[in-house]
C-alpha cells in the first residue's frame, strides 16, 4: 500500500527552486488538498510574480499568471464569471504584501469568496535578495545590508491586519519549519479551500517559509531561523474565523 | 514492509529529509553527484525505515515515495 506517492495534482515536471525552498513543500500541500476534494477539474489557480511564476508549470490544474500583486483582482474576476470553479491566488509575499497590498485588502473587504495561500519568506526571492515589506527587524537583505531597523519602517502583518476586515471570513498563520508544522499548515490550506467551496468568503493562509538562498544559511538553518526568530514577530495561530464566531455566538 | 524510496535523480541534497527522520537513516552521499550536480540523499539501512513517511513530508521536491 502505497502510504505517500506524489500527487498527480502536481505535474511531472521539476520545481525550479532552490535545494531546501519550502515553496515545494506548499505546492504540495495545495495539490494534495484539491485532489483530496475530488475538485481538479474544475480549479483554477493564479501563478504571482516572483520565484513562483512558473507555478503554472507545476499545478495540474487550469491556471492564469497575473501581472505583479494583482492575482486577488483577477481571482475576483475569474471567480465572478465561474461561481462554481475553485479558484485560488499563490503569492508572496512582495506580490502580496507590497505591490499587491490594495489588491489584497480590497478583495478581502469585498468578503470574496477566494482562497489566497500566501508565503511569507520575509525577503524578495526572485529579484536578488532584496528588504520585503515583511522582514523582520534586524533581518538582513541586500537593501538593508545592517538588519531592518527604523528607518525601513516596520513589517506588515497581513493575518493580522485582515482580521480587523467585515469581509474576511478566514485568515490564520502556520509555518514550515518542522513536520508537525507541515502538518498543521495543510489542515489549514484545507480549510481555506473548503471555505470557498461551502460558499463562506474570503479566507486566506499565510504560511512561513524559507530563503536559503538570500537568507544566505543552509536549509536546516533557515528552518531554525524562522522556528527561533520570525515566529515571534509573526505568531501562528487561527486570527480571524466567521466559523468560530457563529458557534460562539 | 512499507519502505522509502528516493529518487537520487531528483534530489537535490537539501538534507532536509535528513533531518525529519526519526530512525536516522538518510544522510547526504559522500561519494555520489546525480545529474543536477548535487549529493543526493541515501537511505543507510533500510531494514531500520519504519515507512513513517516523515522524510516526504519534508521534501521540498517531492523525490521521497513511501510504499
Ligand atoms: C510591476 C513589476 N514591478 C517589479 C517587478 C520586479 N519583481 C519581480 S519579483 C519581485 C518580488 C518577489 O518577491 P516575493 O513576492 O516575496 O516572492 P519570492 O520571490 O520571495 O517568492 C519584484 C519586485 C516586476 N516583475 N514587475
Ligand atoms: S531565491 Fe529563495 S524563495 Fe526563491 S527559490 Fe530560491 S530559496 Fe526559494
Ligand atoms: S519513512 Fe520514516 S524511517 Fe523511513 S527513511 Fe523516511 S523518515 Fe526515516
Ligand atoms: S528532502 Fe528531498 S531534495 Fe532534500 S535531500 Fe532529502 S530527498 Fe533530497
Amino acid at each position: 500500500m502505497a502510504v505517500f506517492h506524489k500527487t498527480k495534482d502536481l505535474t511531472s515536471k521539476p520545481f525550479h527552486y532552490c535545494p531546501g525552498c519550502t515553496h515545494g513543500i506548499v505546492h504540495r500541500l495545495v495539490a494534495e488538498a484539491i485532489e483530496e476534494f475530488g475538485v481538479s477539474e474544475k480549479t483554477i489557480g493564479i501563478a504571482p510574480v516572483g520565484c513562483s511564476v512558473f507555478a503554472y508549470d507545476y499545478f495540474n490544474f487550469d491556471m492564469a499568471e497575473a501581472a505583479h500583486g494583482r492575482a486577488p483582482a483577477m481571482a475576483t474576476g475569474i471567480k465572478r464569471v465561474h461561481p462554481d470553479c475553485l479558484v485560488f491566488c499563490y503569492q508572496g509575499d512582495g506580490d502580496l504584501a507590497s505591490i499587491g497590498t490594495a489588491e489584497t485588502v480590497h478583495a478581502a473587504c469585498r468578503g470574496e469568496n477566494i482562497t489566497i495561500i500566501f508565503i511569507n519568506n520575509g525577503i524578495y526571492g526572485m529579484t536578488g535578495g532584496q528588504m520585503a515589506p515583511t522582514t523582520i527587524m534586524g533581518q538582513k537583505a541586500t537593501t538593508c545590508p545592517n538588519g531592518r531597523s527604523g528607518i525601513n519602517g516596520y513589517p506588515i502583518k497581513i493575518c493580522e491586519m485582515l482580521a480587523t476586515q467585515e469581509g474576511t471570513y478566514y485568515a490564520e498563520r502556520v509555518s514550515t519549519h518542522n513536520v508537525k508544522q507541515v502538518l498543521n499548515a495543510k489542515r489549514a490550506i484545507k480549510k481555506a479551500l473548503k471555505n470557498q467551496i461551502d460558499k463562506k468568503g474570503f479566507s486566506i493562509v499565510e504560511v512561513l517559509t524559507n530563503c536559503p538562498t538570500n537568507w544566505h544559511m543552509s536549509p536546516q538553518d533557515s528552518l531554525k531561523y524562522i522556528e527561533e526568530k520570525v515566529i515571534l514577530y509573526y505568531p501562528l495561530g487561527i486570527f480571524k474565523d466567521k466559523d468560530a464566531e457563529v458557534k460562539n455566538a | 514492509m512499507t519502505k522509502a524510496k528516493i529518487d537520487g535523480e531528483a534530489c537535490k541534497g537539501c538534507g532536509l529529509c535528513v533531518g525529519a527522520c526519526p530512525k536516522k537513516i538518510i544522510s547526504l552521499s559522500k561519494s555520489k553527484i546525480n545529474r543536477q550536480g548535487y549529493f543526493p540523499a541515501e537511505i543507510t539501512d533500510i531494514e531500520a525505515c519504519i515507512g513513517c513517511a516523515l522524510c516526504a513530508v519534508m521534501c521540498p521536491d517531492v523525490c521521497i515515495e513511501v510504499e
